[in-house]
């Protein structure tokens, strides 16, 4: 009952290591952490693991 | 007073003290995020009240924080409809959800044959009347329980009593994250009503309506106020529980807070990490419920940064992501900020103040 539409995800590294995801939805950016209770990740995770959605390596520093 | 005066049973005491109201805000006080926001699902103005709604929708809800309330409460909810669908399709629906932690819920023993009864007291206006729905849904075991209530005046503050049945089967985690949700129906479409949901049960993935009526958004003239929201345990709703505004906000901060850029506050001091990056520390007023999202609102230069070194600043919209440098310190999390726009060299301390008119919104709701 509470899907989110993102539209992009790409990862954020510091010092080498992931530390958020960057997401667009609904036309704003949100920058997601890596933390499984977070509810943003927690659907990013599941439509990643569902097909619907490919996280972007991230940018190098 | 003489010992003989002291009633011999005073020990026996059962009333329920402390926090009696499991609801966190439902006198609808705190609005962090405004008096009024933006349109469609999600937490738009008051605090823990979010805008629920799925199917093919071409309708808009909006919510905003309003002073109509019933005696005794000062603030409500409202979610008006602005952009209208005179005619439901079977999978349309929309709401109003509140959602608990797990781990708050825990003296319900769910699952167990202790499961306690809840009873919801909410006061209603809406501008239509007849038969609505409310539904509880537990999400660790995909357990559901409805029921309805009537609005019987237009544009007339009612307060409604439901008594939820335990659940002596489903068990609610004990976790920060969703433990049960709280559902008040505004319209649904055939899908989801004619179901029988009036005891617990599994879950169907339609059957959270059953019995409700009334389509309120079919028409922008359609509005629903909602406050004085109490959930406790037992089968008796007792008076509204008031809370301070600092008590609530606190417990909404959980939650959500921000910083505004209202008078070019500022964010911290931040260390250069290598030229126009920036590493600040946050600390959020409360333990967060779980490391939060990170957004922003930009100003009206689409900006959101003030970088100085010294008396000069430097505006921009630098990009930004949120860590913790470990995961139980919630409460102290930092900032990684990119394209500052001002170069520095490493380990050069900067200001960072936020514009006028920019908001860092930090966001661990449900």
């Amino acid at each position: 009952m509470n899907e989110i539409n993102i539209t992009s995800a790409q990862y954020v590294s510091f010092l080498g290591k992931n530390i958020s995801v960057r997401v667009i939805v609904n036309n704003q950016t949100l920058d997601v952490p890596l933390d499984p209770d977070n509810r943003h990740y927690s659907e990013i995770m599941r439509q990643v693991e569902a097909g619907t959605l490919t996280i972007t390596p991230a940018e190098e520093e | 007073m003489a010992l003989s005066r002291i009633q011999n049973n005073s020990y026996e005491d059962t009333a329920v003290h402390g926090v009696r109201n499991l609801i966190i805000n439902g006198a609808m006080q705190v609005a962090q995020r405004g008096t009024s926001g933006a349109t469609g699902n999600g937490y738009n103005s008051v605090d823990r009240f979010r805008i629920a709604s799925g199917g093919t929708s071409q309708w808009a809800l909006t919510q905003t924080q309003e002073t109509d309330a019933p005696t005794g409460f000062s603030k409500s909810t409202k979610y008006s409809c602005v952009t209208a669908e005179t005619t439901l399709d079977a999978a349309d629906w929309a709401g109003i959800q509140y959602t608990f932690e797990g781990q708050d819920l825990q003296h319900l023993s769910y699952g167990s044959a202790s499961a306690q009864s809840i009873t919801l007291s909410f006061w209603v206006k809406s501008s239509a009347t007849g038969t609505f729905g409310v539904s509880l849904f537990q999400p660790n075991d995909s357990r559901i329980i409805g029921s309805t209530y009537t609005i019987s005046s237009a544009n007339t503050w009612e307060q409604k009593i439901i008594t939820f049945a335990s659940d002596t089967i489903g068990i609610i985690d004990n976790v920060n994250t969703e433990g049960l949700r709280i559902y008040w129906l505004l319209a649904a479409g055939s899908s989801y009503t004619g179901i029988d949901n009036t005891s617990w049960k599994a879950y169907a993935g339609n059957d959270f309506a059953d019995g409700h009526v009334v389509n309120l958004i079919d028409s922008t003239s359609d509005n629903f106020y909602l406050t004085g929201v109490q959930l406790e345990v037992g089968d008796t709703a007792t008076p509204f529980e008031h809370r301070s505004f600092g008590d609530e906000l606190a417990r909404c901060q959980r939650y959500y807070y921000e910083y505004s850029g209202a008078n070019s506050d500022w964010l911290g001091l931040g260390n250069v990490y290598q030229t126009d990056q920036v590493i600040c520390p946050v600390y959020s007023p409360t333990v967060m419920r779980a490391l939060p999202t990170l957004t922003k609102t930009l100003d009206g230069s689409s900006e959101w940064l003030t970088t100085y070194d010294g008396f000069t600043g430097t505006n921009s919209n630098a990009s930004t992501s949120l860590n913790s440098k470990g995961t139980s310190t919630i409460a102290s999390s930092y900032i990684y900020i990119t394209g500052t726009g001002r170069s520095g060299s490493d380990g050069q301390c900067h200001w960072l103040t936020i514009k006028t008119g920019a908001v860092l919104h930090f966001d661990a709701e449900l």
